[in-house]
This record gives C-alpha cells, sequence and structure tokens, in this order.
C-alpha cells in the first residue's frame, strides 16, 4: 500500500490539488494499485504546490510542482525508483528552504490531517492546555509575560501585559477574541494556520480563556477565508465533542463560536472588529477605554490575532524559557514571514526574528520571479513601508524596523521587481484608505481622497516646479494624515505613500535627491 | 415582489434559529444572503423587528459592509484580486483584459445577467499571484489565457431552463 499526501490547503487547491488527487485516485484504481491518498495541510513551500509526498522508510518523498496530468509517469516512478522522476525533490524535509527555518507555530504544516484529533494529539497537540489546567491562571499568564510574546497582529503590544488587564478586570462574563480578518494583502499565515492546524488555535483560545477567566470566546475570520471558516467550524464541533471545551478537571467551560466577517478591511482593526461581532457597522472606537476593560458588550475582552494565541500551547507547553530563546533584542520567538509578490520561491517561512530581510528575499525567495531587478519589498501589508535593497541588510526586529519608519507588522512581504511604478502604488494606498476607512475622522475620510487627488495632479503635470509643489503638499498630507487620525488606517496609510515618494521620486517625476546635489 | 414573499419561509427561519444570538445581525444578513443570494429589502422591516433595531439602522450595516447585496446577482461572481501582491505580478494588466473582453467597468454585470464583476482585496494565495475567485472557488498563478478561459466559461455556459 503506496501512502500518499496532498494538501487540502485552499491556495494548493487553487493551483490544482483537487484534480491531483482525483486523477491520483482514478489512475491508481484503474492500475489495480492499492494507494491510499491522504489531504494534509500545506508546507507552505507554495512555489512546490500541488506538493505530493509519498511515506517511505526514509520519511517523506516530494514531488512537485504536480498536476493531474504528471499522474501516470508519477505512478510509473513511484513503482520502479521514485528519484528518477523529474519532479522528485527528496526528502521533504530536507529541501534547504524547510529545513533550515524554527517552525514551532507550523510545526505540524504539511504533516498531518488539519481535522484528525489523533494526528494533532500524536503531534504535540494538547500538551499546552494540560500544563495550563493544572496551573494558576495566574501563573498562566506570568508564563506569557515572560516568553516575550508580542501581539502579531500588527502593533507588537506585550501579549502578557494585555493578560494581565484582562485577568485583574472584575467581571461576571470576559471574552476572548481571536482576530481572524488577516485583510493585509501579501500575509497568508492565519489563513494556512486555520485552514492547516485549527486545534492549535482552539487550544490557544481555550487556555487563554482559563487564564483570563473569559467563559465565552469568539473567532472573527473574514468572509474571503471560506475554507478557514469550514475547517474551524468542524474543528470546534470535534473539540467540544471531545470534550476539550469544557476543560478537563479544571471544571470551567469555554464556548467557541466561529463568526464570518462580510468584506471590510477596517474590520481588522480590533474596536471596529467587536462592533461588527455586535452587528453594528465597523466603525472604529475612540480609546480609552481599553478593549482589555471595556471590549466586547462592554465587558473585559482578550482581543489577540490569530498567530499570537496559537502561539501559546508551544509557550505553555515548551516553557517561557524555550520560546524567548528565539529571536533577538525585544522582538522574541518566532514570526512567519510570508513572502509574497514577485518572488520566485513564495511561501512561509517562520524564522525567529533576528535574520535580515535581504536573507528572507534572497536566500529563501531566490529574488524577484521575473527575473528583472529588485525594486523593494512592502513589509506588513498595504499601511506597511515600501523597503528599498540599500535597506535590506536591516534584521527584523521589531524595532529595529520602527527605526527604519517601516514595521513588520503581520510579517508579509510583497516583492516588486523594477517594473513596479511607486507613484502608482502611492495612490493606490491612497485609494484604499479612501474606499476602506469607517469615515469617523477627517484626515482619514477626507485627506485619502485629496492623497489621490494631489498624487494625479502630481503625475500629470509637466512643470517641474508645480511638482515640487503638489510633493510638498503630499508630504504635508501624509504628516496630517500620520498625526491627526483616530488610528493607524489613516495614521499609517502614510507609510507607503511617504516611502514611496522618499526612495522612489523618479516615478513620480522628481528630481532625485542625487541629481539635485 | 412576488419573488420576495417567496423568501419569507427562508427568513423566518434564519431569524427563529438566531432568535438568542448576541450581535446577531452580521450572521443572520449572512445566512438570508446564503439561502436567497441576496438581502430583499422586504426583509428589512422583519430583521429589524426581531433585533428590535430601525431600520435605519439594518440598512446602515447593509451599506456598510461590502459583502451585502441587495439585489440578486449574476450567475457568477467573478473577483479578481487587485491587491499589492496581485498587482506586482501583473493584476492590472488582467483587469484590462477583463475590462476588453466584457466591456464591463470593474465593478460591471453583463447584460444577460451571466457574469458580475468585482474587486477584492487578497484572498490569502499572494505567494501564488495574481489570484481571482469565482463562484467561490479560488484559482492562482493566473495567465490571461487562463483568465479568458474562465471568462468565456461562464458565458458560454448555457441558462438552465
Ligand atoms: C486598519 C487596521 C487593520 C487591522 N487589521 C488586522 C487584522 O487583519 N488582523 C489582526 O490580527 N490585527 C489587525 N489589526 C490590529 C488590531 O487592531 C489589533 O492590534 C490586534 O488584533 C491585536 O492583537 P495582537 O495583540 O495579537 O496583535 C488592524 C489594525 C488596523 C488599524
Ligand atoms: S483613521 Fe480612518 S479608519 Fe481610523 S477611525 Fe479615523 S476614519 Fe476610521
Ligand atoms: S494580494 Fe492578491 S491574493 Fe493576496
Amino acid at each position: 500500500m503506496l501512502t500518499l499526501s496532498i494538501p487540502c490547503d485552499s491556495v494548493a487547491r487553487a493551483v490544482g490539488a483537487d484534480q491531483l488527487a482525483q486523477a491520483l485516485t482514478d489512475e491508481a484504481a484503474r492500475r489495480q494499485l492499492p494507494v491510499q491518498v491522504q489531504r494534509t495541510s500545506s508546507r507552505g513551500l507554495y512555489w512546490l504546490e500541488p506538493l505530493l509526498e509519498l511515506d517511505t522508510a526514509e520519511g517523506r518523498l516530494g514531488f512537485g510542482p504536480a498536476s493531474a496530468e504528471d499522474v501516470p509517469s508519477l505512478l510509473d516512478a513511484l513503482a520502479a525508483d521514485p528519484s528518477q522522476h523529474p519532479l522528485a525533490l527528496g526528502p521533504v524535509e530536507q529541501i534547504p528552504y524547510l529545513k533550515t527555518q524554527q517552525r514551532l507555530l507550523f510545526a505540524r504544516a504539511g504533516i498531518t490531517r488539519p481535522l484528525s484529533l489523533d494526528d494533532y494529539r500524536t503531534h504535540g497537540g494538547f500538551e499546552g492546555l494540560a500544563k495550563a489546567a493544572l496551573m494558576d491562571g495566574a501563573d498562566v499568564v506570568a508564563a506569557v509575560l515572560e516568553s516575550g510574546l508580542r501581539g502579531r497582529g500588527g502593533a507588537a503590544f506585550p501579549a502578557g501585559i494585555k493578560w494581565r488587564t484582562v485577568r485583574d478586570a472584575p467581571a461576571a462574563q470576559k471574552y476572548v477574541v481571536c482576530n481572524a480578518d488577516e485583510g493585509d494583502s501579501g500575509t497568508f499565515a492565519d489563513r494556512m494556520l486555520m485552514e492547516g492546524d485549527p486545534f492549535l488555535l482552539i487550544e490557544g483560545m481555550i487556555i487563554a480563556g482559563l487564564a483570563v477567566g473569559a467563559s465565552k470566546g469568539y473567532i472573527y475570520v473574514r468572509s474571503e477565508y471560506p475554507d478557514a471558516v469550514r475547517a474551524l467550524n468542524e474543528a470546534v464541533l470535534l473539540a467540544r465533542e471531545a470534550g476539550y471545551l469544557d476543560v478537563t478537571g479544571s471544571g470551567v467551560a469555554f464556548d467557541l463560536e466561529v463568526r464570518v466577517g462580510a468584506g471590510a478591511y477596517i474590520c481588522g482593526e480590533e474596536t471596529a472588529l467587536l462592533e461588527s461581532l455586535e452587528g453594528k457597522r465597523g466603525i472604529v472606537r475612540a480609546k480609552p477605554p481599553l478593549p482589555a476593560l471595556q471590549g466586547l458588550f462592554g465587558q473585559p475582552t482578550l482581543v489577540h490575532n490569530v498567530l499570537t494565541l496559537a502561539s501559546v500551547p508551544i509557550i505553555l507547553a515548551k516553557g517561557a524559557a524555550f520560546y524567548r530563546d528565539f529571536g533577538m533584542g525585544r522582538s522574541l520567538g518566532t514570526l512567519p514571514f510570508q513572502l509574497a509578490g514577485n518572488i520566485r520561491y513564495g511561501g512561509l517561512v517562520e524564522r525567529g526574528f533576528g535574520l535580515t530581510l535581504r536573507e528572507l528575499v534572497e536566500d529563501y525567495g531566490g529574488g524577484t520571479a521575473s527575473g528583472r531587478p529588485l525594486k523593494a519589498a512592502q513589509i506588513g501589508g498595504p499601511l506597511g513601508a515600501w523597503v528599498p535593497p540599500s535597506q535590506f541588510d536591516t534584521p527584523l526586529d521589531y524595532e529595529a524596523f520602527a527605526a527604519l519608519g517601516a514595521m513588520i507588522g503581520h510579517g508579509g512581504v510583497v516583492v516588486a521587481d523594477d517594473t513596479l511604478d511607486m507613484a502608482g502604488m502611492a495612490r493606490f494606498a491612497m485609494q484604499f484608505c479612501a474606499e476602506e476607512s469607517c469615515g469617523k475622522c477627517t484626515p482619514c475620510r477626507i485627506g485619502s481622497t485629496r492623497g489621490v487627488e494631489v498624487i494625479e495632479r502630481l503625475i500629470a503635470s509637466t512643470d517641474p516646479a508645480y511638482r515640487e509643489d503638489q510633493a510638498n503638499l503630499l508630504r504635508d498630507l501624509c504628516d496630517t494624515l500620520q498625526y491627526g487620525s483616530l488610528c493607524a488606517m489613516g495614521g499609517m496609510t502614510a507609510y507607503p505613500v511617504a516611502s514611496a515618494l522618499k526612495h522612489f521620486p523618479a516615478d513620480f517625476g522628481l528630481a532625485s535627491p542625487e541629481a539635485a546635489r | 415582489m412576488p419573488d420576495e414573499t417567496l423568501d419569507l419561509p427562508v427568513l423566518q427561519r434564519v431569524l427563529e434559529h438566531h432568535r438568542n444570538t448576541p450581535g446577531a445581525l452580521l450572521p443572520i444578513l449572512h445566512a438570508i444572503q446564503a439561502g436567497t443570494g441576496y438581502v430583499p429589502d422586504a426583509a428589512v422591516p422583519e430583521i429589524a423587528h426581531a433585533l428590535n433595531l430601525s431600520q435605519a439602522e439594518v440598512r446602515g450595516v447593509i451599506s456598510f459592509y461590502h459583502d451585502f447585496r441587495s439585489t440578486p446577482p449574476a450567475r457568477h461572481t467573478l473577483r479578481l484580486c487587485r491587491a499589492e501582491s496581485c498587482q506586482s505580478r501583473g493584476a492590472e494588466a488582467l483587469a484590462a483584459q477583463l475590462r476588453e473582453q466584457l466591456g464591463l467597468d470593474d465593478h460591471g454585470t453583463s447584460a444577460d445577467g451571466a457574469l458580475s464583476l468585482r474587486p477584492v482585496y487578497c484572498l490569502g494565495a499572494c505567494a501564488c499571484s495574481p489570484a481571482l475567485e469565482l463562484d467561490g472557488q479560488v484559482h492562482a498563478r493566473l495567465t490571461p489565457e487562463r483568465l479568458r478561459a474562465l471568462v468565456e466559461g461562464c458565458l458560454q455556459e448555457v441558462k438552465p431552463c
């Protein structure tokens, strides 16, 4: 019996994994070959998807990217000498891209079947919860604090401090809310985790509930991720049936509900998300009060990104010291970086903080997919800065990026070659802000529309003096957005715009600083 | 409208199901839209009444979120990703190709009601950009030829009678 694995990840499916699985099953039946095809999560080595893996005594052998048309030759090779097939990659875990990673959150990626509780338990699942259930909540909070874990949703606020605030807030009802809105372009780690290892997120949320004294959790998933919604709903049912939501021994019940967003980027902002969960328009709330004290339905609420919550089981299972051994400075633990855009080897790279952007883009990513010169990379989603290659030796560390006027955010890296027009991207950033603004404050609501107009006038003009004027106006507008907005939607739209203007003036028809000198 | 009265059993079932759900408006709107393809205007007073909200509040929520529709959808909905990663891999050229092939703008619907276009900002497929979603199915590593074929598939299909 041959055991073959093919991912059921939505993006593996978007490039033909279902067709591959079907063709394999059909062709094996036709040949009367005993073959078992199982659907696992994805390794995140997307340039190899669909990636077919064969179980052997020496571990899994990989073949990819494989399509339905490759099936006859693949089955021939599997019966004879697998290593001779043109798509053969050798042992998957020896592929350098994967071998050099430090996979804590994505330890099971590509190995387990997402909805198998047995697979999850066999590969270390629920060890963190077992420990947490025997601990005092305050000690769990202390472990999270000690681990150095910071929020992975963007702002990088120390998680433990938030936990302590919620734990210490007296209330009959508290909530844990998972922010699974992952609206940032160039990011997909939340999606991979929810589709591929949903029990890990559930385990993290149960531990959080125990620690802060919350009995109800919500996972707010963007509607663009229907496969994640399905996986989570099924996983919650399975976890409930297996008794995990009625934490054994602790007597504490915790219930979980999956909610689906409705296509509003601003609902990734935590207070807009809470409004949305309450059934309202996603309008940002003024802070204070902090959601930790008055969040969902006015009650103390722990809001975290998917990756933050999913880091918790490992911290509990292996200890805070183990976790904080990864990373550098005040950026501790690992971050699953996501390589996207014009990149040869796009995919997920989980590493401790501290490697350089160049290592990520060049060593892992292999440079541009087009083979043309690298122009810039946008880090941290649509509100992140465009970083030119001259700054690529910066270590991926929250503080080092903040010092550049950039941010790591959720770890998305969108690479662009020299054909991408940065003035167009700046215009797009303003346009996106205008479209997605919640409308509560003027700089963001009106300023973004003015921004689009200024950029259009700037690009259209042939008069250098007028262009310089408009560029100054644009810089002023960026300042107004940055310092006058209520939330980071307006505030950080300045980042992609100002960075494009600063590093790529020629794209705006402006003299470059060197030429001016 | 007669076709809207047909939706009432769906509506009543949904409202009953969410009678005790806190903050139920989004789940209700999603469920109605899943059942009838859109949120008919006739549903608004019923929803408002069930949730003890004003009709204006319900309409405000429907209009705030891009996902909710107040009119029936086309038979197919194609959402081309227009966000940064896909732009860096030629999404704008694909968008231009779509506009030209269909003679529609980015939010247009073909006259025969076969196909609606809508932009989307990231499908989480950015490692395999460019990408689109057609009737809930994501297609990545798009090429101009593949896009043309997908569109033709939607247009040529015979209407079920
Ligand atoms: C416009 C905007 C969009 C955001 N989108 C997301 C998102 O999609 N996912 C997320 O986890 N955080 C997002 N955030 C950050 C959240 O507001 C919040 O900081 C985060 O959920 C807290 O979780 P953490 O402590 O785990 O980072 C966004 C913030 C802003 C201003
Ligand atoms: S900055 Fe924009 S999104 Fe944020 S509160 Fe103001 S208007 Fe709303
Ligand atoms: S930017 Fe298009 S799929 Fe993410």
